[in-house]
């Protein structure tokens, strides 16, 4: 017998009491904060700048200048962006001479070296985010790859305030997550960090050293 | 390269930790370590009904999720090979290690990357690697720093606590050419950084640990804060995930309250930095992210914990370590004395499954059974009911109905079964309770000055000069 049918058959053997199945959704909902945007947004900024995160208020048409200003005083060379992604073709249209847009286009075996090497920084937009924990919601995808939020040692990432959920499961329960998961899902909620040498915390570990987070408030334009 | 440290009969557990416990330097570096985790979890948990009712929550998931562990594996199996992820089982450790390696052959791996698993050190992974050509690297900074020192994790989160920042700073600049001495520990991880982030971009493959497998959505979860564990999971072409098959559970919506019991009680954190929830290998447009992932779900005893009711709560287990920080023996020992892969309180009741009780009995003595772990263990194990089933376990006569495990009756001593039987008698039987009461009274001055372990550090024990009886009698 393989080993699939001995270990399920040893487990088979055993009989059990199945306990009710947990009410969670109860637990949150009785536990939750009802809280208007405002609040969450300052939840949120209080959480992450707790961890060494740069929060920034923008809004939907004036993000790219403010990017462009933060950039230019952390001296990046290059800004790694998604391809044919709304605010990626906003920041081209601008033809910044000071700080060079690069595509990520291809497939990472054709470009490892330059993305480990040479690429400054990145930016990516968010699905959504979590004020409880100050956590950032990304979905990875073709036009914005995973790497992307973890090789570059700056992260900058966009985030509409409107999509701040209380907390983790009422943001998988409102966007019904556990009927549409992609390839991955990423909660992201500081720069990478460690405590493995004599519990002293260091920023920078292996992913960003620096996370901006650009908050978008309305004005009238999109992200 | 990871060395075997083999599993030593009781004496080598006792000098192990008084080896340790003559180390002032080790004992501070715990004391210290352990101090400031228990206040960081403290912090999380400001409100006290909150922390019941999540913890009732916690374990009522886990719970659920062992009495159904059967179907929800194969739910898992069923849904993560629909979404191209490969599934392998294994009942021990060889299988496990046979199976990632002909993985590794299939492409022709030189290296592979390792995110932090402590199953991976169950099956000592990267011994098993290195004795087939193929250098298994560690990379999170605490097993990165133990693996260069030619050690094993002395605690399940934090790899490294029993070294100092000199004594890392020492070891940089001996093992990684061109590092000079500095105990600036925001420069000793910049070092790791930099030295890591070449291997993986150029590792054949990433091996992770799971923290929680959702079986509704067949989804592998992985929690850290590095960064590292990301890495292996998305940049070499091939990702192999290992887990214990009790790491499953059936609801995505479960996940959530078990990562925030997680992350509180671990290291005192409200979340970490990521949490990665991997459903599919690298899908057709997607440009990076491996294009194969597998999961080996791994057995190696712990079906026979499942068998028992008692013990299946061992099973609950979210490796948070709060038992650890939290256990006065674990403070003062350190990992290392227990010389199993998990050490403290939750070492010392899974390891016995995985080892056998002959290999692992000692450790469940190694206890106050002062109820500290029980009190903060987000999922409720009762770990000292469990420690003192281990000990009559150990102490079962082979064969009888009290010995269930492989390995029970291993700490048997006939001198002490013998005086454990007539003790019994004595105090089952009131008219011999009296007379031997009376005879230890007016005999108490031939009581042996050498009482053995008792007398090493404490004066003999003499029965009183009259009995509590005689006392009560006196004062009416």
């Amino acid at each position: 017998m393989s080993a699939r049918e001995n270990i399920l058959r040893r487990l088979r053997t055993t009989s059990t009491t199945v306990p009710a199945l947990p009410d969670v959704a109860n637990w949150y909902s009785s536990h939750r904060r009802n809280e208007d945007v405002t609040q969450r947004v300052t939840r949120l900024r209080t959480a992450l700048e707790a961890v060494h995160t740069e929060v920034h208020d923008t809004t939907f048409t004036k993000w790219p200048d403010l990017l462009l200003s933060i950039a230019a005083k952390k001296d990046l060379r290059n800004l790694l962006i998604g391809t044919e992604t709304p605010h990626g073709s906003k920041l081209e249209a601008l033809q910044p001479n000071k700080l060079k847009l690069v595509r990520y286009e291809h497939a990472i075996e054709s470009w490892r070296d330059q993305l480990f090497d040479e690429i400054d920084a990145s930016l990516t937009s968010s699905r959504s985010a979590i004020a409880e924990t100050g956590t950032l919601i990304l979905w990875p995808d073709a036009a914005e790859p995973r790497l992307m939020s973890l090789v570059p040692h700056i992260h900058f990432v966009l985030l509409d305030v409107t999509k701040i959920h209380a907390d983790f499961h009422s943001a998988m329960s409102a966007e019904n997550w556990k009927d549409t998961l992609p390839t991955n899902a990423l909660l992201i909620s500081s720069p990478s960090k460690t405590a493995d040498i004599q519990q002293t915390l260091a920023y920078g570990a292996h992913g960003p050293r620096e996370l901006v987070v650009l908050l978008c408030h309305a004005d009238g334009g999109n992200v | 390269m990871s060395h075997t440290i083999p599993i030593h009969p009781d004496s080598d557990f006792k000098d192990r930790s008084r080896a340790i416990l003559n180390n002032p330097s080790h004992r501070k570096n715990f004391r210290g370590a352990m101090d400031f985790l228990q206040e960081k979890r403290r912090g999380q948990f400001p409100d006290q009904d909150e922390l019941a009712g999540l913890r009732e929550l916690g374990a009522t998931i886990r719970r659920y999720s062992l009495a159904r562990l059967p179907q929800l594996l194969e739910q898992l199996e069923k849904n993560l090979t629909a979404n191209g992820i490969q599934v392998h089982w294994a009942e021990t450790a060889d299988e496990a290690n046979a199976i990632a390696l002909n993985i590794a052959r299939k492409h022709n791996a030189r290296t592979i990357a390792k995110g932090k698993s402590m199953v991976s050190e169950e099956i000592e992974f990267n011994h098993a690697m290195a004795a087939a050509g193929i250098d298994a690297f560690e990379t999170d900074m605490g097993e990165y720093i133990v693996q260069i020192a030619g050690e094993k994790p002395s605690h399940i989160i934090m790899p490294a606590i029993h070294k100092t920042k000199q004594e890392i700073a020492a070891l940089f600049e001996e093992k990684i050419p061109g590092v000079a001495y500095t105990e600036d520990v925001d420069a000793l991880i910049r070092i790791g950084r930099q030295v890591l982030r070449r291997k993986f971009a150029e590792a054949d493959i990433g091996l992770s640990g799971v923290n929680f497998a959702v079986a509704e959505t067949g989804t592998l979860c992985l929690v850290e804060n590095e960064g590292n564990g990301r890495m292996c999971t998305t940049v070499p072409k091939v990702h192999i995930a290992i887990t214990g098959i009790e790491k499953v559970v059936e609801k995505l919506e479960h996940v959530p309250p078990l990562y925030s019991l997680l992350t509180r009680s671990a290291t005192g954190q409200s979340i970490t930095t990521y949490f990665n929830m991997i459903s599919h290998p690298r899908q057709p447009g997607e440009k990076d992210g491996p294009e194969e992932v597998h999961l080996i779900l791994l057995d190696n005893g712990r079906t026979q914990a499942f068998a028992d009711e008692q013990l299946r709560a061992t099973l609950q287990c979210i490796r948070c370590g709060a038992c650890m920080n939290h256990c006065p023996v674990y403070a003062r020992i350190g990992g290392h004395a227990y010389g199993t892969t998990y050490p403290g309180p939750i070492g010392a009741i899974v390891s016995p499954h995985m080892l056998g009780l002959d290999a692992t009995y000692p450790l469940a003595f190694a206890s106050t059974l002062c109820g500290a772990c029980v009190e903060v263990c987000p999922v409720k194990i009762p770990i000292t009911d469990i420690l003192i089933r281990l000990r009559n376990e150990a102490q079962a006569r082979p064969g009888s109905a009290e010995a269930s495990l492989r390995g029970s009756g291993a700490g048997r001593k006939a001198l002490v079964s013998t005086i454990w039987k007539a003790w019994s008698q004595i105090y089952s039987r009131l008219g011999i309770y009296r007379l031997t009461s009376w005879f230890m009274s007016r005999g108490r001055d031939l009581s042996p000055s050498d009482q053995g372990a008792w007398t090493r550090c404490r004066t003999p024990l003499i029965p009183a000069p009259k009995r509590l009886r005689d006392l009560l009698k006196a004062k009416k």
